[in-house]
């Protein structure tokens, strides 16, 4: 029980959760939306890359 | 010296051809100032704190909008390209028609302010700071100006692009024009506001049209 | 090196096998760092634990900033000596860098919010910040303003420099106007000297913030020159396409914001 009181205590930010924890939340959304975009556009231009160097070859 | 002052001649003749140009853009300007009160209520105590700030900000609009003024005619017309192809440099080009653009756009504001400096219930000091700084700053607004239109040239909806642009680099000729009135009515020293002022004009005096005539050398290529 | 990598093909042998290793010294990095801000580092005697949003928010200024001299550097080095990839590597790190400076504006805002009791508070940092945040909200503008993706570059090349010719000179007016119109006091983060309990945590942020900017700009940059090379393969092969696909694809259209 002393676990989860001392998450608890923890995860309360002595009071200021309100506010620590939306500012990691917003970091992580940004930096990582922006990493996960820019993987997702680096896979889609691998994908397209390879289909257009293989079709000539293929005709 | 021919060159210069003919194209000024010129750029001058055009806008007050077009008379509704220099009016256009003043009547903005008197517009802008006159909705605050309207916006914020007529308490004279408080218009004559924000007073300052609000001219100086419809100024850097009224600014903004003119900007297009400067080349995109030209642009359109070639005769961008003439100016480029001619024995003039491009930059003595982008300093006369900044010239000119001052002329029929900064100085009407900097006359115009005195009035505009009594709706707001400035004090006659104020008032003198007001216009003094507008002056000092105004030629810097239409040296960036060229900047920002010279690189927007054959961009879509190049207005709102130049504003976007060029109005945080206005960002400091803004603060140090208005704090140079607010400072001088709280009673503390304006000189340095009015010399930090000039200072940027003068800066942008040669750099400003190295940048523009770079950014119109890439539009006509 | 700088001419050593200007080759495209070269670029993208040398940038690829690092990837992975700098992604996974990146994940390592922020953990690391997010363990000791959020339960190593000890609470401010002032502002408590909300002290922690410190460790998001200043290495976020730092990239955010940072950026913008990168995007400048790289810009004069298009300008000047027309390197092939220094405009690539300029619009990649655009949108980074505005990301940096809106996790800086918004963790900024949070940080604030308890200890001067508004959301946000015209302190000459965060004011500066939010002047940058248009500059770069500009450049990236420019770049994808015009139907010719190279002109655009260009422009945007000549607005980096003189932004960050600007760039002084607004932050100096940013904090003269402050001292004008000076609030309460401005608490500063733990006192006048960082203790060192914050310093670890900071500096472990601040290298994590690093080395993601570092890993999605490569990897902007490899997508961009693989748009490129697509984008060559789909307009050099009309007569084994017909004609048609070639006609419609557009212009060199490679929009950054993505």
């Amino acid at each position: 029980m002393t676990g989860l009181t001392g998450f608890q205590a923890w995860a309360a930010m002595g009071g200021y959760a309100v506010f620590v924890w939306p500012a990691y939340a917003t970091a992580l959304v940004v930096l990582g939306g922006a990493g996960l975009f820019s993987w997702a556009r680096y896979r889609a231009s691998l994908r397209d890359l390879d289909r257009l160097q293989r079709e000539p070859r293929e005709r | 010296m021919g060159p210069y002052r003919a194209l000024l001649r010129r750029e001058l003749l055009l806008a007050f051809r077009q008379g509704g140009e220099i009016g256009l853009a003043l009547g903005f300007f008197v517009l802008a100032v006159v909705l605050f009160p309207l916006g914020v209520g007529p308490e004279p105590e408080m218009l004559r704190r924000i007073g300052a700030g609000i001219i100086w900000v419809a100024a850097l609009l009224a600014a903004v909008l003119s900007l297009d003024r400067l080349f995109a005619a030209d642009y359109a017309d070639g005769g961008l390209d003439l100016l480029a192809l001619s024995a003039m440099p491009l930059e003595g080009a982008v300093i006369a028609k900044c010239a000119a653009h001052w002329l029929t756009t900064g100085l009407p504001v900097v006359a115009i302010s005195p009035f505009l400096g009594i709706l707001v219930d400035l004090d006659r000091a104020s008032i003198g700071r007001l216009a003094l700084g507008l002056l000092l700053g105004t030629p810097a607004l239409s040296l960036l100006g060229a900047i920002a239109a010279a690189l927007t040239l054959g961009a879509r909806r190049p207005g709102v692009l130049s504003s976007l642009i060029v109005l945080p680099l206005y960002v400091p000729v803004l603060i140090f024009g208005a704090g140079a009135v607010d400072m001088g009515i709280a009673g503390g020293g304006v000189r340095a506001h009015l010399l930090l002022l000039g200072a940027i004009s003068l800066a942008a005096l040669p750099l400003a049209p190295l940048a523009a005539a770079a950014a119109l050398r890439q539009a006509l290529d | 090196m700088l001419t050593y990598l200007a080759n495209p093909a070269r670029f993208m042998r040398w940038s690829g096998p690092p990837l992975v290793p700098l992604a996974v010294a990146t994940a390592l990095t922020l953990a690391a760092g997010l363990y000791l801000a959020l339960a190593v580092a000890p609470p401010d005697y002032q502002q408590g634990e909300s002290v922690r949003i410190m460790f998001v928010h200043v290495p976020a200024a730092i990239m955010a900033e940072g950026v913008y001299y990168v995007i400048a550097a790289a810009s004069f080095v298009a300008l000047v000596w027309r390197h092939p990839l220094a405009e690539i590597a300029a619009q990649a790190a655009a949108p980074l860098g505005a990301a940096f400076t809106l996790v800086c504006l918004v963790t900024g805002s949070l940080w604030g919010r308890p200890m001067w009791g508004t959301w946000w508070a015209w302190d000459a940092r965060m004011t500066s910040v939010l002047v940058l945040f248009f500059l770069y909200l500009g450049y990236i503008a420019l770049v994808n303003a015009f139907d010719d993706m190279s002109r655009g570059a260009r422009a945007a090349s000549v607005l980096a420099l003189v932004g960050v010719v600007d760039l002084p000179i607004i932050k100096f007016s940013v904090d003269w106007w402050n001292t004008l119109h000076q609030p309460a006091s401005i608490l500063r983060a733990g006192g006048p000297t960082i203790d060192v309990t914050m310093l670890v945590p900071l500096a472990v942020m601040a290298l994590g913030y690093v080395l993601l900017f570092v890993t999605l700009q490569l990897v902007r940059m490899r997508t961009a020159l693989n748009v490129r090379k697509a984008r060559a393969l789909l307009l050099a092969a009309p007569s084994r396409r017909g004609g048609a696909t070639a006609a419609g694809a557009p212009p060199d259209a490679t929009p950054v914001l993505r």
